[in-house]
């Protein structure tokens, strides 16, 4: 396959960046998309030029690193990571347009990279989840039902990529801060911070500086890992239910 | 959990001032009012208290069709309501604020929230695609031009101030006055579809909002939706298409 590209290009995090046309020949269709910008940084390095810059780690879908908008949807045109992405998926000549996450929260730091360190202040305004240490806890200790167990781990499929808030018209991060809050507030051992945690988690995210949710829902069109919208309406549920109770060490 | 770039030595929006975090309001109700799902709780209760009043508003209107008896009489009835206990037109007076405050905490929440929305997407994607419903992406304009009607409509059939005939206790003839005219058909038909288009996707919100929405609920509440917004617009409608139509005259 031949393609042409239009990649944005930005030296650094101050500097302009602007969209830039490659041309690639030589793409297999079973080759990922990731795999086909590895063709395009060869050519670049060969040529002297600078390669384009991208996050990738496990290349198998699991750790969320790497992530992009390709043609205007983030992770590109099929409901998956942009690693998992084959390039069966493009026609032959079609131009792809690679663009970074785009959102106040996640500054770009170079070409398609950006940070997302916001997700893990998040994370860190979860806090703790208290348990006994000492020797192994005894199996049956603490029974968790079926259907709680099977919305813990929906939930705790999120690899936090970032797709939801650079799908989101409003940059908003809703969603990944509903599948952590949701995914421990289902399971008996996050029940004694149940209240502080959904406070502290959404307060952290409104001071991140992400959008609010306008539930048009496309953040759930590009989950690699389908986590559903009722997942956003769940922790909504959560924060008045704490609110309410008023829950919260902010 | 992705690793993430951490850019040393840039700043973020939270980063510019890192450790202390911003000094947010101690009460509870602050930090409620601070938080953007707070805020959207605020837009959900308001715009379902409008919506039931519409609703009411819409049922009312229909008297229209069976003359000017009917309808004068039941504008009067309502300036009567909670008699002996309440004064002529106090039931009005106490609704009226209620539905202000109810106006005022939906568009200040919305403007907030929308700012906040706007700038949390600085640069645009360069490849474009047309997102998400028509009803979803007139949220915000559909809301200023009920807004701008509102205001048009009180001025109009309220004080009569702008209504070609403008007599106070005469509704009926008020209404077929203003709907007598092109201007006032046509903010009328564009206001009521775009009460139904906001109505639309504001009622499923409202329910995603307050936490009602579940999995199994979301088709039964987007039905809802449909059918109340739909309900609504053509009810309002029916009147200046009445009217235009000389079915009411
Ligand atoms: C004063 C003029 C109005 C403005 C500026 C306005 C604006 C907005 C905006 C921006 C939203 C959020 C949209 C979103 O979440 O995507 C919204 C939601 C909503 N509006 Fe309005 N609106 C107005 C009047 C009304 C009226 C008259 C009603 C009554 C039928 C109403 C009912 C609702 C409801 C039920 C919601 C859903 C709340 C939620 O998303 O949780 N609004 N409005
Ligand atoms: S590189 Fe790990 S998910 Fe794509």
């Amino acid at each position: 396959m031949n393609l042409t590209l239009r990649i944005w290009r930005q030296p650094g995090p101050d500097s302009e960046g602007a969209m830039t046309t490659y041309e690639v020949s030589g793409i297999s269709p079973d080759m990922s998309f990731l795999e086909m910008l590895d063709t395009l940084n060869e050519d670049l390095i060969e040529r002297g030029d600078e390669p384009v810059a991208f996050d990738h780690d496990c290349r198998e879908g699991i750790c969320g690193a790497c992530g992009m908008v390709i043609n205007g949807d983030a992770h590109g045109p099929e409901r998956t990571t942009t690693c998992q992405l084959h390039m069966r998926h493009f026609t032959d000549g079609e131009t792809i347009d690679v663009e970074p996450w785009r959102a106040a929260a996640f500054p770009v730091v170079k070409d398609l990279v950006v940070d997302r360190s916001a997700f893990d202040r998040i994370i860190g305004a979860g806090g703790y989840v208290t348990v006994a240490t000492g020797s192994a806890p005894e199996a049956h200790a603490t029974p968790v039902a079926k259907p709680a167990a099977d919305t813990a781990f929906e939930h705790a499929e999120c690899i936090g990529c970032g797709a939801c808030v650079a799908a989101c018209p409003n940059g908003s991060a809703m969603l990944f801060t509903s599948a952590k809050v949701v995914h421990l507030a289902s399971l008996p051992q996050g029940a004694p911070e149940r209240e502080t945690r959904v406070l502290d988690m959404v307060g952290t995210m409104d001071d991140e500086g992400f959008g609010g949710c306008t539930n048009t829902g496309m953040c759930t069109t590009v989950c690699p890992k389908g986590i559903p919208m009722s997942s956003i309406t769940t922790m909504n549920r959560e924060f008045l239910r704490a609110t309410r109770k008023g829950g919260g060490s902010r | 959990m992705a690793l993430a770039t951490r850019t040393p030595g840039r700043s973020g929006p939270a980063r510019t001032a890192p450790p202390a975090p911003p000094r947010g309001p101690r009460t509870a109700v602050g930090r409620f009012w601070r938080s953007t799902i707070g805020k959207k709780t605020v837009m959900a209760v308001s715009g379902l208290a409008m919506l039931l009043y519409l609703v009411a508003h819409m049922v009312g209107n229909l008297k229209v069709f069976f003359g000017p008896e009917e309808m004068n009489g039941y504008a009067h009835w309502l300036r009567t309501i909670g008699d002996p206990v309440l004064h002529h037109e106090w039931f009005l007076w106490i609704m009226r604020p209620l539905l202000l405050l109810a106006v005022v905490a939906h568009g200040v929440a919305a403007a907030q929230l929308s700012r906040r929305d706007l700038a949390a997407r600085p640069v645009k994607y360069a490849h474009r695609k047309p997102r998400a419903s028509y009803a979803t992406h007139t949220m915000r304009w559909g809301g200023v031009i009920l807004a701008l009607f509102l205001v048009w409509h009180i001025l109009d059939l309220t004080t009569g101030t702008v209504n070609p005939r403008g007599e106070a206790g005469h509704p009926y003839e008020n209404i077929v006055a203003s709907f007598s005219t092109w201007y006032g058909n046509t903010i009328y038909i564009v206001a009521m579809v775009a009460v139904g288009l906001h109505v639309r996707h504001g009622l499923w919100g409202a329910a995603q909002t307050l936490g009602a929405g579940s999995r199994t609920r979301d088709r039964a509440l987007k039905v809802t939706a449909d059918v109340v917004a739909l309900v609504l617009t053509l009810g309002f409608l029916s009147v200046p298409v009445g009217v235009m139509t000389g079915l009411v005259e």
